[in-house]
C-alpha cells in the first residue's frame, strides 16, 4: 500500500515536483536571507571594530571614564610592554596601537604664510611596520583618490575633500598644530603622500591619516598611545570569547585604586556599540521572523491547498473502503516527505548561495559613495549555526500543518458530501 | 425459490438542514433487496434516489428509521465499521468514473484489493479476471487519459468488481456514455450479475439503464410510489 501511495506522489508532479519546488524555493530564500543579513549587520559591526574599537579595547582606567573626549593626556604609557605581555597571554589576539588626536592643519603658502587652515581631526596608525596589518584592516587602499600610502613617519594621508579646501596638493607640507601628550603646545610638519574619501561626511570634511610614529612624535607620546585595539582571530565578533578576554584581562591587570592602570572593555560594551547590537539582534530578529512567517503562510498554502484539490479522489477512496483516519495519516506522511525533500534541498541551494556571498561578497562600493553612513564597501553573507536548521520552520512545519488543517475537512465533512465532491 | 435479502429499509426517512428549515429528501422508505438482484431506483432529479443509495452505501446515515445492509444496521457503525463494510461488500460506480488518473488500468483495478491486504498472486489473478470480464486485457497499462470515455466506465466496473462484493451500487452509470457504450456497459454488468449473483442497485433516469432492469423503483419527492418487477422477454 505505501509503494502504491508513492509511486502515485512521484507520478503526480503537482503533488510532488510542484510542492518540492516551492518548498525549497522558500526555504532557500529563508536561508539566505538570514545569512545575508547576519552577515551585512555583522559586517557593519566588524567595520565599526576596525575604525574605532575593536573586538577589545585596552584604555587607562582615566582616559576610559573620558573617552568621548579622546583624552591623550591620559594615554596608557609603557605600550611596548604591555603589548609584550598581552601577546603571550592572549597569542591569538592582535594588539595595534591607536592614537584619536584633533587640532588645527594649516596648509602654507610659498612664503610660509598660512594659506588656508581647518580644524582636523585624525587617527593615527601604524602605517610603516612591514608585518602591519593596518593598510588592509581600514581599506585605505582602496579609498586612495590620490597619491600612494605613506612610507615616512612624517607622511600623512588627508581627505581629498579637505585638501581641496586647503588647497594643498601631493608631495605639499601640511602642519598640524595641536597639543603634546604633557599639555605643551605641538607644530609639527607633514608631508601629503596621498588624499582619500572615508565615504563618511564628517571625516571627509576634516579627516586625517597618519603613521603612528609620527604622531606619538609630534604629539611627544613616545611608548604611549591613547587606546590598544585587540582583533580576535575570527572572521566575526565573538562576544563570548571577548567576554572571557575582558574579563580575565581586567582581573590581572586592572588596578582599581590607580587610575591610570589599564582597563580592557569589549565591542559590546562600547557607548556606540551596545545599542547597536540590541538594534541589530533585534532587527535580524524581526526580519528573519517576519520572513519566516510569511514564507510560513506561503507554504501552509501550499499544502492547504495541496490537500483541498484532492478532495474528490479522498471520496473514491472512501468509498472504496479506506478509512478516514489512514487517508489523513497518507495525506500527513506525503507533506512530511516533502516538506523533509524541500527543506533539505532548499537549505543546501541557500547555504550554497550564501557561501558564495560569503566568498565573494557584493561590493557597494560606489553606490553607497553618497552614504552618511560608516559602512564597509563589499557586504557578505554569514553562514552561522541557526542557519542550517532555519529552513526547517517554514518548510517542514509549515506545509505539515497545511496539509494537516486541510485534512481536518476529510474528519468536518460527511463521507456523502466528499462523495458528492466527485462529481464537480 | 425464496431469497433472502441482503438489503432491508425500514421507515427511512432523511432530511437535509436548509436554511433555518429542513428539507425531507426520503419520507418514510420500506424496502427490501435479495441477493442478486438486478434493480433500478427511478426518477426525476431530486426525488432522493442518490440520498438512498448513499445511506445503502455508509456513505450517508438516516434520520430516521433504518437501513440494515449485509446484516448490519448503516446507523449504527462506526466511520471504521463502516469502511469496512464498503471495503468487503459494496462495490461502487459513478457517473463520472472517479478513476485515479495517476494511475494505470491495472493499478486502479488494484486499489481495493490492496485494502483487502490480498496477498501479491491472489491480486494478480484477481485483476487479470476482473480485466477480462470487461475486455481490457490490452490496456492494462492506460492511464485514464488515454481511454475512451466507455472504457473508463469499464475500467470502474473492473474496480467495483474485483472484489467479487455481494453488492454493486451505481449512481447514473451511463449518464456520460453514448448509446452504443451505454448499452455495451449494461449488458457487461448483467452478464456479471447474472455469473457472479451480484446484487446490483442502480440510481437512474435513464431509459437505456430502465431497459434492462428486472425490478424497477420509483420514486418521487422521496416516497417509493412504485416498485415493479420486470419481466423480461424469455425469462
Amino acid at each position: 500500500m505505501i509503494r502504491f501511495l508513492f509511486k502515485g506522489l512521484l507520478r503526480d508532479r503537482s503533488r510532488s515536483l510542484l510542492p518540492i519546488l516551492v518548498v525549497t524555493a522558500g526555504v532557500t530564500l529563508t536561508v539566505f536571507l538570514h545569512c545575508y543579513i547576519t552577515g551585512v549587520l555583522g559586517e557593519m559591526i566588524e567595520f565599526s571594530a576596525k575604525y574605532t574599537s575593536g573586538h577589545v579595547k585596552v584604555m587607562t582606567r582615566a582616559y576610559a571614564e573620558n573617552k568621548n573626549q579622546l583624552p591623550n593626556d591620559l594615554a596608557l604609557i609603557e605600550v611596548n610592554d604591555l603589548i609584550s605581555n598581552l601577546q603571550k597571554d592572549y597569542p591569538t589576539i592582535e594588539f595595534v596601537q591607536r592614537i584619536n588626536f584633533g587640532g588645527l592643519l594649516d596648509a602654507p603658502d610659498e612664503y610660509g604664510e598660512t594659506k588656508k587652515q581647518g580644524i582636523v581631526g585624525g587617527i593615527a596608525v601604524d602605517l610603516i611596520s612591514e608585518n602591519s596589518k593596518e593598510i588592509d584592516r581600514l581599506n585605505i587602499r582602496n579609498s586612495l583618490v590620490k597619491g600612494r600610502i605613506p612610507e615616512k613617519p612624517n607622511e600623512v594621508l588627508i581627505s581629498d575633500e579637505f585638501a581641496n579646501k586647503l588647497e594643498v596638493d601631493l608631495g605639499e607640507t601640511v602642519t598640524l598644530i595641536t597639543s603634546t601628550m604633557y599639555g605643551g603646545m605641538s607644530i609639527q610638519n607633514f608631508v601629503v603622500a596621498g588624499t582619500i574619501e572615508f565615504g563618511v561626511q564628517i571625516m571627509d570634511r576634516s579627516g586625517m591619516i597618519a603613521d603612528i610614529s609620527g604622531i606619538q612624535n609630534a604629539m611627544d607620546m613616545h611608548d604611549a598611545c591613547g587606546e590598544l585595539l585587540g582583533f580576535l582571530d575570527m572572521a566575526n565578533y565573538d562576544d563570548i570569547t571577548a567576554l572571557n578576554v575582558e574579563n580575565t584581562f581586567n582581573e590581572k591587570y586592572t588596578d582599581l585604586n590607580d587610575e591610570f592602570s589599564p582597563v580592557m572593555t569589549r565591542l559590546k560594551n562600547d557607548s556606540i556599540m551596545s545599542g547597536y547590537f540590541d538594534y541589530v539582534d533585534s532587527f535580524v530578529g524581526i526580519i528573519v521572523t517576519i520572513f519566516i512567517l510569511a514564507m510560513s503562510i506561503v507554504l501552509w498554502n501550499t499544502g492547504l491547498i495541496g490537500g483541498l484539490r484532492r478532495y474528490g479522489e479522498i471520496g473514491v477512496r472512501l468509498a472504496i473502503g479506506e478509512e478516514k483516519g489512514h487517508i489523513y495519516r497518507s495525506m500527513i506522511y506525503e507533506a512530511l516527505l516533502i516538506g523533509i525533500v524541500g527543506s533539505i534541498l532548499g537549505t543546501l541551494v541557500g547555504l550554497g548561495f550564501s557561501y558564495w556571498l560569503q566568498e565573494v561578497g557584493i561590493n557597494v562600493g560606489d553606490i553607497m559613495k553618497s552614504s552618511k553612513m560608516m559602512m564597509p564597501n563589499v557586504f557578505r553573507a554569514n553562514i552561522t549555526t541557526p542557519a542550517y536548521y532555519i529552513g526547517l520552520i517554514p518548510g517542514l512545519f509549515s506545509i505539515t500543518l497545511g496539509t494537516m488543517l486541510s485534512g481536518i475537512g476529510i474528519y468536518k465533512r460527511k463521507t456523502a458530501q466528499l462523495f458528492k465532491e466527485l462529481e464537480t | 425459490m425464496e431469497q433472502s435479502s441482503i438489503i432491508t429499509i425500514k421507515e427511512l426517512i432523511k432530511r437535509f438542514p436548509v436554511g433555518k428549515g429542513e428539507f425531507t429528501a426520503l419520507n418514510g422508505i420500506n424496502l427490501a433487496f435479495n441477493t442478486g438482484e438486478f434493480a433500478g431506483i427511478v426518477g426525476p432529479s431530486g426525488s432522493g434516489k442518490t440520498t438512498l443509495l448513499n445511506i445503502i452505501g455508509s456513505l450517508d446515515t438516516a434520520t430516521e428509521g433504518k437501513a440494515v445492509v449485509m446484516g448490519q444496521s448503516t446507523g449504527d457503525l462506526t466511520t471504521k465499521g463502516a469502511a469496512k463494510l464498503r471495503r468487503k461488500h459494496l462495490g461502487f460506480i459513478f457517473q463520472t468514473y472517479n478513476l485515479l488518473p495517476v494511475y494505470t488500468v491495472y493499478e486502479n483495478v488494484e486499489f481495493p484489493l490492496l485494502l483487502l491486504q490480498m496477498s501479491d498472486s491472489e491480486r494478480r489473478k484477481a485483476i487479470n479476471d476482473a480485466l477480462e470480464w470487461v475486455g481490457l486485457t490490452d490496456k492494462i497499462k492506460s492511464r485514464p487519459a488515454q481511454l475512451s470515455g466507455g472504457e473508463c466506465q469499464r475500467v470502474a466496473i473492473a474496480r467495483a468488481m474485483v472484489k467479487k462484493p455481494e453488492i454493486v451500487l451505481a449512481d447514473e452509470p451511463t449518464a456520460n456514455l453514448d448509446a452504443a457504450n451505454s448499452h455495451n456497459i449494461l449488458k457487461m454488468m448483467l452478464k456479471l450479475n447474472e455469473e457472479l449473483k451480484t446484487t446490483f442497485i442502480f440510481a437512474t433516469h435513464d431509459d437505456k439503464v430502465i431497459k434492462y432492469l428486472k425490478r424497477k423503483i420509483s420514486l418521487e419527492d422521496g416516497k417509493v410510489v412504485k416498485d415493479e418487477i420486470i419481466k423480461i422477454k424469455g425469462d
